[in-house]
Formats: structure tokens, C-alpha cells, sequence
């Protein structure tokens, strides 16, 4: 059977030169004054690259039908592999005490959770989609929430906060785009708020009074109401318990992400280092490859998390634009599929995918410079790792299929 | 209807204008760290990657007055070692053990260097041999962090002959690190310990170089040089001092291993200090790099306290040698003229009040002049002026002509002589109660013994006085200006008649055996109780004070020898220096011109 999709260049020759921006800093990562494992690393991310073009191609194939029917076994497989992965998962590097690796017979094969991302938004895309009106209340969330939850507590249980976040994320844009009203959004947040500000009394009291405020403007069901009043005074109240729960990593990343230099010798100096490298780059940076900080080891994870001070450091400023209008450009035509679709669920798919990688851009760049919290997620496209590299690019594949059928420009029926 | 494609439209306006807005905010978030704070991590950058390793300027040149070398710089090596924390500084110190010599206590000592300045190499050894050196260049491979270095090294040419003079430089300590903060000196540097080297450290200093290595996120060194442009370190500018070297070093043949005790000469117009001994002496290159410690204990265990600088820092009673300033004082207030006679004279002693005082010589010495009793050094005839002048000029007095006062030489931790203040009436009531002494005190005052202990430099200083007009000299060690106070004022037939006297002290009367072929050699010899017995007698201290030539003094010079008897040994120690210095010292380099 032969497939005619008309391709969305703008959109794979973006993906293209971020892919071989972040292939190069990979190589630049690996040249360090004392060679490392991380020295030729690079050959493998342009493998992964290679890959995942190919996987991108195969996922271009389908037609959105298809993927409409796949959503639901894809979600199921990947709740049970979440599930096994919390009895066989393995740690790997900076985050060895975690699960989140799936290995076979001691070779690590990848990260489940990377693909289970995809999953997720597929589910919601399908549960979203297939409402006539968009969700008007909390127990109308129920069905988005179950779709979200059940990963995302598997997923917590890794423990893994960075893909957890990045779970959160994709759950509100996509609520967002479904058409849920602004107040919603904000009361189905409000716990969470809650639980950010029960550290300042003030702060939290404000909030509640805002809150209140809301909820009487708004006029959610009565149990409703009661329900999210007493969720963030139960969050507010909670909230230093919880603290308590937390793993110590865990509470001193959260500290030091209010304050690194409380603590420059250990996850404070990340942070630090990380801000130095980007900080000394200036205008042109130290130059390709030649950046101080990463050849000399201050930089932690360079190739990993810590990929965009690489970027920073030695190609500087106008590197840094480079890179961020690279990924603004490819959002806005990703958000351009998105509007453009043709039925709620392509265009609940495609926005639920970009919306995954701008949280993992937001949270990552911002991490780099001290404006969130240390929590280990990849820059899409730039970090090395295979699974994620893959999932990009599957993304991509799924979003060139969308914007082909958007436009319709892709025969209905390809399999 | 929420998929109604305007509703989507809307939304994607929305989705679109967020995504600007977060972008342009990331944006200027790197637009503050990367161009406004640029500077600020760029220098922390730097300090991340680039270790100092601090490069010793070269300590001036220390030279005597004819340009001889006192002290100098020889080349050396520092060994030291870049750690990035205590642990491994200590693993890194027990490999080494393994090559070369070191001991527990040298390892604690790199370790405390450490923890003073982490950033900064720890010295091992900063006098490493040769030997040594080549040894841990084969090693290098296994030692990451460690630098050779090669460091100028203080040398002092004539070792113990110039140690009561230049002293010795040594690590700096705890206590000078403090003190010193604000002048900038780090842990492991060399500074001056003693003598002219602490006296002048600041000249001495020069300022340190440094070079940068880098290193990697564990102090690993990856680049040796060129990591960035090194700082060449500023050699200090030479100084020149007064010292006569040969005659430093002739002085110091003189006392030999034998003799105890403390020599100063000085040019009497300028003060300028040409020789300057403590015997014993020790060997100051031993300190430099670290003293071994059996040579320290060996210095701390000698009876004859070779560290003490005896020349200024020793106080004895000047005995006789201070008869002169009772003549002063007394040709001064014009109580007596040196041809007065007293009205009692000499039988061997006299009576005072209940007491009854000896003179030295029991045969007596019959009525004197005041230049006579000079020559002869006749205690009656002074006790009797003594006596004469009062307990309240002859304390005032002593203390116009600098007896309270130190001699101001340029070297560190002179001793302030001792001797009353005034008004001696408060002093002595103070002392010894009102009803405790008696007007007997001046007696003892008026020879030179009592409440009077000077320095021998304090001595030499008082004596150019009466070698030149009145005005003494400060001693300098370093070429300055000369600067002279007026102690006493007297006309100048007193002061030929003085000088004649001391000139007949060595010609006929208490140092006659010290008379020096073709030149008139005067001074005034002082042989002082020292409160130490041996076999029942008490040991004295020798003195003699004086200067040649009588008539145009080129040269003051103080001996003083510890338990060293009569004064007229130490007349004929301070007659061999003075006929050495006048006839070996061509006249040219008398001048206080510099070379």
C-alpha cells in the first residue's frame, strides 16, 4: 500500500537543526581536559537521531484513526510497564536510587516512562476528545484525572518528580485546549498552590481568601466547593507533614532551589556551576567545545541535564537565542497543527505533545538558571538519551501525520 | 462546542502568546546572567579553573658599605602540593612517603598549612635538596597536584659572623599572619625573623609573582603554564647598610668561640653602625627552609644564650664607662672644673654616713683632678661629686644623656636600659619606701652601678657624644640620614679636656696596656659587678667604651665581655677593633658616602 503524506517541512527541518544543535553539544559535552565515558557518547546520540527519523517516518504512516484506536492499548501496556518497572526498574547515573530504567539481563534498554508520556497524551487526547462539552466541573475531571493519575502515581513511586511535573503540565494545557475555563484550571490547582505556600502563613492565607473569593464568583456544585475549600486547608495544613515525608535529596533540592547558595558543595553547586558557565559565556561564549567549566568537570550532568550551559557557556548569548527561537519557532507551528486540526482529538493530540516538550524546555532551561527546581528532566532534542530522543522524534512523526490530515493532505486510510 | 474552530483559533492565539511570553522571558533571564552579570561570573569562572602558585620574589640584596654581599639569594626549590580537600591532601602526603622522607610531624605541619589557605599549594618542603628534587620528578605521574617550584633561597655568605646583624628569615606563623593581615602576606611565605631582615622585611619583601595553573572540578592540575599570563614577581630593591663586613668579621675573630658577650662600633658623626656582634652567634642559613630541630634545641639548651642579641637586648651595669656621664653632668651644672679637687682624697675609700665606701684600688689613689680621677677611674674622687651634684641631677642628668632611653638603632626588640626616673626622690621613696634608702644611693649612682643597667649600643651611643660635641648619634644599620641629638652642652676647652682624659685612660692609666702604635686611642674602661659567683669571688662584667682618635674620632666602639673580668680585657678587644678599622680602612671609605 503506498502512503502519500504531504510532509510538514517547517516542522521536520526544525526538528532537524535542533536535533543536530543538540547532537553537536553532545559532542561538545564529551570534550573535557580529563576524557570521560561521556567523550564518545556523541556517535550513539546521532544513532539514537538516525532512530528515531526512522520511527518518526513510521509514525507518519498511520492515519489519525488508527492512533485514535491504539490510544487505549498503548495506555494500557504502558500503565502495566510503569507497574513492572517498580519491581525490575534500575537506577542509572545522577539518579541511581530510582526505578525508572528497564533492563534486561543488566543491559539498561531504556526508559519506559519517556514513551509513556506519548501514551498519556494519546489517552487524554481520546477521553478529552470524545466529550461533546468541555469538562464544566470537578466531577466532570474525573475521567482526565484517572487517565493522568494512575501513571503519574506510578511514576511518583519511581520516585521520579521530574516526569511527574512534566505529567502535571501536560494534564493542565490539555484541559486548557479541551476548553475548560480559566477558574476550573485554577480550583483544580488550588491544592497544589496550597501546598507550595502552606511554608509562609501569610502567603497562604492570602491565597485562601482569593480562593475563597473564587469559589463564590464562580459557584462550582456546593459539595464541590466545600470539596477544593477543604483540599488546600487540608494541603496548607498538611503540607510540613508531607515535608517530613519527603526524601532528605529531595527536601535539600527544594531548599536549595529557594536559596542554592545555602549549600555550594552539594546540590546548590549544580545550580551554581551551572549559573557560572551560562553566566561567564557573555555575548559569544568561550567558543565550540572550549568552555571551561564543562571541560573542567564544574559543570555536573553536561551532556545530560546540564546540556544548555554547555550552550551558554560557549556559544553565549546569541547561542542561547539560537537555540530558545529554535524551539519557540517549532511550538508555534506545533500550536499551528493544533488549531488547524480537523476533530478535537488530532488537535487535543498535537497540542498535548507540544505541551510535553515546553514543560520539559521550561523546567529544564529554567533549572540551568536557578528559576526551578533541580528535578532532572531532559531538554528535548539536546540531552543525551536514547528512549527520549526516540519519543521526540515519535512526537515529531505523529505531528507531521496531524498536520498532513489537518490540512487534509493525507489519504484517510494508510496503514 | 468548544472545538468550534474559532474557539480553537482563540485558544491557539492564547497558547501562542504564552509561549512568546515565557520565551521572552527565558530570554531576558539570560539576558541578565550572560551581559549584566557577565563580569561577576566570568571572575568566578576563573577562579573555579585557575590555582595560584605563588612565585617568591627574590628578598633584596643585603650589602655593607663597600658593596660586600651580607645577604643574597641562592637558587632553591619549594615542593609543594594542589589538593582539593584535607583527605586527599593526607593520601596524597602518604604516597609521597613512600619516595621521599617525611615524618608525622612534617605531614601535620602541611596539613595546617592547608587549612590556612586550601586554595593555595600546601608546602612540603620548602628547601628541597637537589636530590630530592630529582626524585620526585620521576614520580610526578603520581602525584597530580604536586609543583616544584624553583625559589630563590636566602644565603648569608658569612653565616654566623653577620647573624647578630641581618638575622634570618622563616616561614611565617600564626601570630605574624595575623598581624600582618592587612599588608597582604598568605600562609607558607618567607618573612624576616630577626635583625634586619624583620627590621626592614617591608624593603626586603619584594612582591610575589604568581603563575596559574588550572585545574579540573577535583584540583586535578590539566595545565601547567599558559593557562593564563603569569605575574613575574618584583625582586626587592638592594639595601645598602653601614656595616663594615671586614670589620664586622675581624670583630667577630675576636671574640672567637671563647669570649661571651657583645661589641658595637660606630661612625661618631652619623651613627652609622660599621661592625655589630653577639657571641656567641649562631649559623642563620640553618634557619632558612625550616631550622632542623636538634640545631634549634642546641641554641635553646646553651647556657650563653646564642639567640639573645647581647649588643641590644643584653643590659649590664656600665660600671666605670659611666663615671663619664657623672663628670658631664657635673662640668655641666658647673659644680666641678677638671681641675677641681674633691675635699676628701683618695686613701682606698671613704666614709658616708655609716657606710664605708671602697674605691678598687686599696692603695689609694690621694687627691685627684676630675681629669686625673677620669684616668685613674678613682671612685672616692666620684663619690664625692656624686655627692657633690645630688640624687635628683644625677638621675636627671643620666636620663638627658639618654641612660632611660634606648638607642633607637634599627634593629628590632633593643632593649630599654635601666635606670630611675625622675624625680629620683618619687622613685626611690616609691621603691624602697621613704625611709628605705638614703642620699648613699647617689654614690653608688656616680660610678656607674646601682639602678643602672645599659645596653652596650646605648653605651657606643653616649660615647659619640663626647667623641664629637655633644650631640650623640643614632645608630644605623641602614644608610640614612644621620640623626643626631644634643645630650649635653659643654664649651669646648671641657670637651678637649675630657677627650684628653680618656685619651690618658689608655695612655697612662686603667686600659694602658691597650696603647695602639700611632694612634691616640681614648676611652674609659668599666668593670661592673655581674651578681654571679665562681669559687666565692663574684664574676664582673668587662667594659670599655672609647673612640680614636682622641683628637678627630673616626670610630666609637663598645665592648662588653660577659663575666669577662677586668675592663682592661675588653680595652684590649676594643683597641685590636679600632687599630684594625683605622689602619686596614683606607681613608676614602670612611666617608658616609654611599658606594
Amino acid at each position: 500500500m503506498k502512503a502519500r503524506v504531504a510532509t510538514d517541512w517547517p516542522l521536520v527541518l526544525l526538528a532537524l537543526s535542533l536535533s543536530s544543535f543538540g547532537v553537536s553539544m553532545v559532542f561538545s559535552a564529551g570534550q573535557t581536559d580529563v576524557p570521560t565515558l561521556v567523550t564518545h557518547l556523541w556517535h550513539n546520540q546521532l544513532a539514537w537521531v538516525a532512530l528515531g527519523i526512522a520511527a518518526a517516518y513510521l509514525a507518519s504512516r498511520p492515519s489519525v484513526r488508527f492512533l485514535d484506536w491504539a490510544a487505549t492499548p498503548a495506555y494500557a501496556g504502558a500503565c502495566v510497564v510503569l507497574l513492572i518497572l517498580l519491581f525490575v526498574g534500575k537506577g542509572a547515573g545522577t539518579a541511581a536510587s530510582t526505578k525508572s530504567w528497564l533492563a534486561i539481563g543488566g543491559m539498561r534498554i531504556g526508559q519506559p516512562s519517556e514513551l509513556a508520556k506519548i501514551a498519556v497524551v494519546l489517552m487524554l487526547a481520546k477521553v478529552l476528545g470524545a466529550r461533546k462539552q468541555p469538562p464544566k466541573s470537578l466531577i466532570d475531571l474525573w475521567q482526565p484525572a484517572l487517565v493522568v493519575g494512575v501513571p503519574w502515581l506510578l511514576i511518583m513511586l519511581q520516585p521520579d518528580l521530574g516526569t511527574g511535573i512534566v505529567f502535571v503540565g501536560i494534564f493542565f494545557a490539555m484541559l486548557f485546549w479541551s476548553g475548560v475555563s480559566w477558574p476550573l484550571l485554577v480550583l483544580v490547582a488550588s491544592p497544589a498552590v496550597s501546598l507550595v505556600l502552606a511554608f509562609s502563613t501569610g502567603l497562604w492565607g492570602a491565597w485562601f481568601l482569593l480562593l475563597l473569593g473564587l469559589v463564590l464568583w464562580y459557584k462550582p456544585y456546593i459539595v464541590e466547593g466545600v470539596l477544593i475549600v477543604s483540599a488546600n486547608v487540608v494541603m496548607g495544613v498538611v503540607a510540613p507533614i508531607v515535608w517530613e515525608k519527603l526524601n532528605p535529596y529531595q527536601q535539600r533540592r527544594l531548599l536549595v532551589f529557594l536559596d542554592p547558595s545555602t549549600d555550594p558543595q552539594r546540590s546548590g553547586y549544580h545550580v551554581i556551576q551551572s549559573q557560572v558557565a551560562i553566566g561567564s559565556g557573555g555575548w559569544l561564549g568561550k567558543g565550540f567545545t572550549l568552555g571551561t567549566q564543562k571541560r573542567l568537570a564544574f559543570l555536573p550532568a553536561q551532556h545530560t541535564d546540564f546540556i544548555f550551559p554547555v550552550v551558554g557557556e560557549e556559544l553565549g548569548f546569541i547561542g542561547v537565542t539560537v537555540a530558545l527561537t529554535l524551539f519557540l519557532l517549532l511550538f508555534l507551528r506545533c500550536v499551528r497543527i493544533a488549531a488547524r486540526s480537523a476533530d478535537p482529538f488530532s488537535s487535543l493530540l498535537a497540542f498535548g505533545l507540544v505541551s510535553t516538550w515546553f514543560v520539559h524546555v521550561l523546567v529544564n532551561v529554567g533549572m540551568t538558571l536557578n528559576l526551578m527546581p533541580i528535578t532532572g528532566i531532559p531538554l528535548p532534542f539536546f540531552s543525551y538519551g536514547g528512549s527520549f530522543m526516540l519519543a521526540c522524534w515519535l512526537g515529531v512523526g505523529i505531528l507531521v501525520r496531524l498536520s498532513a490530515e489537518g490540512r487534509g493532505r493525507a489519504d484517510s486510510l494508510v496503514i | 462546542m468548544s472545538f468550534h474552530p474559532n474557539d480553537v483559533q482563540r485558544r491557539g492565539r492564547v497558547a501562542s502568546g504564552l509561549l512568546a511570553a515565557t520565551f521572552l522571558f527565558l530570554l531576558g533571564s539570560f539576558f541578565r546572567t550572560q551581559i549584566l552579570q557577565h563580569a561577576q561570573y566570568v571572575l568566578q569562572s576563573e577562579e573555579n579553573r585557575l590555582r595560584e602558585v605563588p612565585l617568591a620574589a627574590p628578598r633584596g640584596v643585603i650589602y655593607d658599605r663597600r658593596g660586600a654581599i651580607i645577604a643574597e639569594n641562592v637558587p632553591g626549590y619549594t615542593v609543594s602540593l594542589l589538593s582539593p580537600r584535607e583527605d586527599s591532601l593526607r593520601a596524597a602526603l602518604k604516597r609521597l612517603g613512600g619516595t621521599v622522607p617525611i615524618n608525622d610531624a612534617e605531614s601535620d605541619a602541611v596539613v595546617r598549612r592547608y587549612r590556612r589557605n586550601p586554595n593555595r599549594p600546601a608546602v612540603i618542603f620548602a628547601d628541597a635538596s637537589f636530590d630530592l628534587v630529582s626524585q620526585l620528578e620521576e614520580h610526578r605521574i603520581e602525584f597530580p597536584g604536586l609543583i616544584i617550584q624553583a625559589t630563590p633561597k636566602r644565603y648569608y655568605p658569612d653565616g654566623a659572623a653577620v647573624a647578630s646583624l641581618v638575622g634570618y628569615t622563616g616561614e611565617i606563623n600564626e601570630g605574624e599572619l595575623v598581624s600582618l593581615a592587612a599588608q597582604g602576606y598568605k600562609a607558607g611565605q618567607q618573612i624576616g625573623k630577626a635583625g634586619i631582615e624583620k627590621q626592614y622585611e617591608k624593603r626586603l619583601r619584594g612582591r610575589e609573582g604568581v603563575r596559574f595553573v588550572e585545574v579540573d572540578a577535583r584540583n586535578r592540575v590539566v595545565k601547567e603554564a599558559g593557562a593564563r599570563q603569569d605575574i613575574s614577581p618584583d625582586p626587592a630593591q638592594p639595601l645598602y647598610t653601614n656595616i663594615d663586613l671586614d670589620l664586622q668579621k675581624f670583630v667577630v675573630g675576636i671574640f672567637g668561640d671563647s669570649l661571651e658577650g657583645a661589641a658595637v662600633a660606630l661612625e661618631p658623626r652619623t651613627g652609622e653602625v660599621l661592625a655589630l656582634h653577639s657571641a656567641p652567634s649562631f649559623d642563620p642559613n640553618r634557619f632558612i627552609g625550616g631550622i632542623p630541630l636538634d640545631y634549634w634545641r642546641s641554641l635553646m639548651d646553651d647556657p650563653r644564650r646564642p639567640l639573645a642579641n647581647k649588643a641590644i637586648q643584653g643590659r649590664y651595669p656600665p660600671g666605670s664607662t659611666w663615671k663619664l656621664a657623672t663628670a658631664v653632668i657635673g662640668l655641666q651644672e658647673g659644680l666641678v672644673k677638671l681641675d677641681d679637687h674633691m675635699p676628701v682624697p683618695c686613701t682606698g675609700g671613704m666614709q658616708y654616713g655609716n657606710r664605708y665606701f671602697k674605691c678598687y684600688d686599696k692603695r689609694g689613689h690621694g687627691s685627684l683632678s676630675l681629669s686625673e680621677a677620669i684616668e685613674k677611674s678613682c671612685d672616692v674622687y666620684f663619690y664625692q661629686l656624686g655627692t657633690k651634684i645630688g640624687i635628683m641631677k644625677l638621675v636627671a642628668g643620666g636620663i638627658a644623656l639618654g641612660g632611660r632611653e634606648r638607642s633607637g638603632i634599627d634593629l628590632p626588640a633593643e632593649m630599654r636600659p635601666i635606670f630611675p626616673t625622675a624625680p629620683a626622690t618619687e622613685y626611690f621613696n616609691r621603691r624602697y619606701g621613704v625611709r628605705g634608702w638614703s642620699s648613699a644611693v647617689s654614690l653608688n649612682l656616680a660610678i656607674g652601678q646601682g639602678e643602672n643597667s645599659q645596653t652596650v649600643v646605648n653605651m657606643a651611643r653616649f660615647y659619640t657624644a663626647l667623641a664629637t660635641d655633644g650631640s650623640a648619634a643614632r645608630p644605623q644599620v641602614v644608610r640614612a640620614p644621620p640623626d643626631r641629638e644634643r645630650i649635653f652642652q659643654l664649651d669646648s676647652v671641657q670637651m678637649a679636656g675630657l677627650r684628653a682624659a680618656l685619651a690618658g685612660v689608655v695612655s697612662r692609666g686603667t686600659a694602658a696596656a691597650s696603647r695602639i702604635q700611632g694612634i691616640v686611642l681614648a676611652g674609659k674602661t668599666g668593670t661592673a659587678q655581674s651578681g654571679r659567683f665562681k669559687g666565692g669571688a663574684e664574676l664582673n662584667h668587662a667594659w670599655f667604651v672609647g673612640f680614636a682618635p682622641a683628637d678627630d674620632p673616626k670610630i666609637v666602639v663598645a665592648v662588653m665581655l660577659e663575666f669577662g673580668g677586668h675592663g682592661t680585657r675588653a680595652a684590649h678587644i676594643a683597641a685590636k677593633i679600632i687599630e684594625h678599622y683605622l689602619k686596614a680602612t683606607p681613608q676614602q671609605f670612611l666617608s658616609t658616602d654611599g658606594p
